[in-house]
């Protein structure tokens, strides 16, 4: 029990009338890095606020090694949050963003100018001591939110979806840099985002939330290897997810026809959701394969294809470095260790094939060109 | 894009030319004038005498606007922290006065505080002693207080209101109790709308002229009261306009001054 940091115990949230968080428990350990991941409004950045002390949960109990801090106003707790958009102060500079919190703490005026010099450096901004926060990039502003953060030696940082304002090459740099950041401190991490490729490359662990629910907790291999229902499924990465009906332990039917998998524990006969991930699926010649269709679509992604290809009605989608052509039939092989089973759930159904996928693509990318359109007019005019 | 802005800025700048640079021009050739039209310094000289009027003047002015910032610094700040339905009511409270002719509620206030006003008539009532409630500084500086009020509290309340919530939950969340988060961060951030607010009170309470004629010690003449004597019964427009132009300068002093005071009191608080 020694290693737990943070417990929360059925804490439940509602804001006017909207249940936020229900009934949630989660227990964080010292010194890891836990991802809440979800759609906007599932909840992650409440849970984060409720152990930053911002929140106060409607009933539930928030432990921190193993004390109450219900009641701890956020001055006093052991936490320090990155936030969303930096929030740092305007009226100051780098240097005195950073040093805030020792100046709180009334710290000597030479430990604070070493201590903060210390951190400039250690967050890449050496020579920007001096500039005003509002002159800086995003890239600058986040190392000073974390750096503001950091010097006050947490034991655990909260961030709310600091990478959210970057683009995309630099969210890949301070991707490494938060991990390699997170290892040296040595404290825990909370991360708070919406994007499921940042959560499966930083975290230990990922905890997938929807609806003030948590969906599923575990390292990112078991999300994305292992959901435990469509949602997760869903959400992490691209998936196909077939109505079946497992036979017998080891077992599983779809489309009536019966093939070999890992999963077991479920009923005889009892109806599951089955993931078959794109990137799992071979593609065969259609007279050696009992599962065949016509490919509709074809989009080249750079690393793969993306192949739809409706068999019998349901429309899955491949991914392949071979390039097929559209109206090609071809056949696919689904191996044992490649099909995962899960539960039936409130899920079930919502999240299917993949055939609204062209229309949804060609509708999306028309509305966001006429907009353009429209706009670049309006600016001609002014 | 461009040239259409600066055409629509036409009409302004032909406003500001004939009705504000235009008179100021006037009031300098007539500070440096006699009666007759000559070069003269004269009337600068002549500014001398009335050292001590300058200073009164300056020193209630001050007196105000200081009175005006504690007053209306909680106020805005509440304000700010209600509801969008709440400002509104209360931001239209605020303004209502406003409505009211400044002569009506300066005479107002006469009608309160006078020897047999509204006041001191229930105190006699009740059995109490009058009290001397007019014809002295503090009644000019209630009068300066009750009529800049809004000035002050409508630039506090506009930066209060647009300070971002996530900046003082930083602060917070850095460990500064309520205290320190005003301190190094409510205050500091919203030291813009103060300085707006000094200069909204304190430029209009200096060259006041009414609230010190009514409200005030008959002994005590404020310059604005000075300047419009020589327009209207010394008929001295020429040392009037000089006394304008002492002020104004001794107003851009004073401001120079504070603004050099706020952004020193910006690095101490640093």
């Amino acid at each position: 029990m020694s290693d737990v940091i943070i417990q929360l115990e059925n804490i439940s949230v509602a804001f006017g009338g909207t249940d936020i968080l229900k009934n949630l428990n989660l227990t964080i350990k010292d010194k890891e890095f836990v991802t809440f991941l979800g759609p906007s409004g599932c909840g992650k950045t409440t849970t984060l606020r409720i152990i930053g002390g911002f929140v106060r949960p409607d009933s539930g109990a928030v432990y921190f090694d193993g004390y109450n801090i219900n009641d701890t106003p956020p001055y006093k707790r052991q936490v320090n949050t990155v936030f969303q958009r930096y929030a740092l102060f305007p009226h100051l500079n780098v240097f005195e963003n950073i040093a805030f919190g020792l100046r709180i703490k009334k710290l000597p005026e030479k430990e604070i100018k070493e201590k903060v010099m210390q951190m400039i450096e250690r967050v890449n901004l050496k020579g920007f001591a001096n500039r005003k926060t509002n002159n800086l990039s995003g890239g600058q502003q986040q190392r000073v939110a974390i750096a503001r953060a950091l010097i006050n030696n947490p034991r655990v940082l909260l961030l709310d979806e600091p990478l959210g304002a970057l683009d995309m090459k630099l969210r890949k740099d301070m991707q490494m840099e938060l991990k390699k950041i997170q290892q040296e401190s040595n404290i825990t991490f909370i991360y708070v985002t919406h994007d499921q490729e940042e959560a499966l490359s930083m975290s230990d662990r990922v905890v997938v939330m929807d609806n003030g629910i948590i969906q599923q907790i575990g390292t990112p291999q078991d999300i994305y290897n292992e959901p435990s229902n469509a949602f997760v499924a869903d959400f992490i990465g691209e998936s196909n997810i077939l109505d079946g009906i497992m036979i017998e332990d080891y077992m599983v039917s779809i489309f009536g026809q019966k093939y070999k998998c890992l999963d077991k524990g479920f009923d005889r006969y009892e109806p599951v959701d089955v993931v078959i991930r794109p990137e799992d699926i071979q593609i065969l010649d259609p007279d050696k394969s009992s599962l065949s269709g016509v490919i509709t679509n074809v989009t080249f992604k750079g690393v793969h294809y993306e192949i739809i290809v409706d068999i019998k009605g349901f429309k899955w989608m491949i991914q392949s470095t071979e390039f097929h052509r559209v109206g090609e039939w071809i056949g696919i092989a689904l191996l044992p260790d490649l099909i995962h089973v899960m539960k039936k759930s409130e899920y079930s159904g919502q999240f299917g094939d993949y055939s609204s996928y062209s229309e949804e693509y060609d509708a999306l990318s028309d509305d966001s060109e006429e907009s353009s359109d429209e706009f670049s007019e309006q600016e001609e005019e002014l | 894009m461009r040239t259409k802005t600066k055409f629509l800025a036409v009409p302004y700048l032909l406003w500001m030319t004939i009705f504000i640079i235009a008179p100021l021009l006037f009031v300098a050739y007539f500070a440096f004038t006699d009666s007759a039209g000559n070069f003269s310094f004269q009337n600068i000289i002549k500014l001398g005498d009335y050292i001590p009027v300058f200073i009164t003047s300056i020193w209630l002015g001050a007196v105000a606007a200081f009175l005006c910032l504690i007053i209306a610094y909680p106020v805005a700040y509440f304000i700010a922290n209600t509801s969008e339905k709440w400002q509104k009511f209360l931001i239209m409270l605020i303004m209502l006065p406003m409505c009211m002719s400044f002569l009506l509620r300066t005479i107002a206030w006469v009608s309160l505080l006078s020897d047999n006003g509204i006041i001191n008539n229930t105190l006699t009532a009740i059995g109490l002693s009058p009290l001397p409630l007019i014809r002295n500084n503090g009644a000019v500086i209630l009068g300066m207080v009750y009529n800049y009020l809004p000035f002050m509290i409508m630039p506090l309340y506009t930066v209060l209101v647009k300070m971002d919530s996530s900046v003082i939950n930083a602060a917070r969340d850095l460990g500064a109790n309520s205290f320190q988060v005003f301190r190094r961060v409510i205050l500091p951030m919203s030291l813009p709308g103060i300085v707006t607010g000094i200069t909204m009170v304190f430029v209009p309470a200096v060259s006041t002229f009414y609230i010190s004629r009514k409200l005030g010690n008959t002994s005590l003449t404020m310059i604005g009261d000075v300047i419009e004597s020589q327009f209207k019964t010394a008929y001295n427009p020429n040392l009037g306009a000089a006394m304008s132009l002492g002020l104004m300068v001794l107003i851009f002093i004073c401001m120079g001054i504070m603004n050099r005071f706020s952004k020193d009191e910006e690095d101490i608080l640093l």
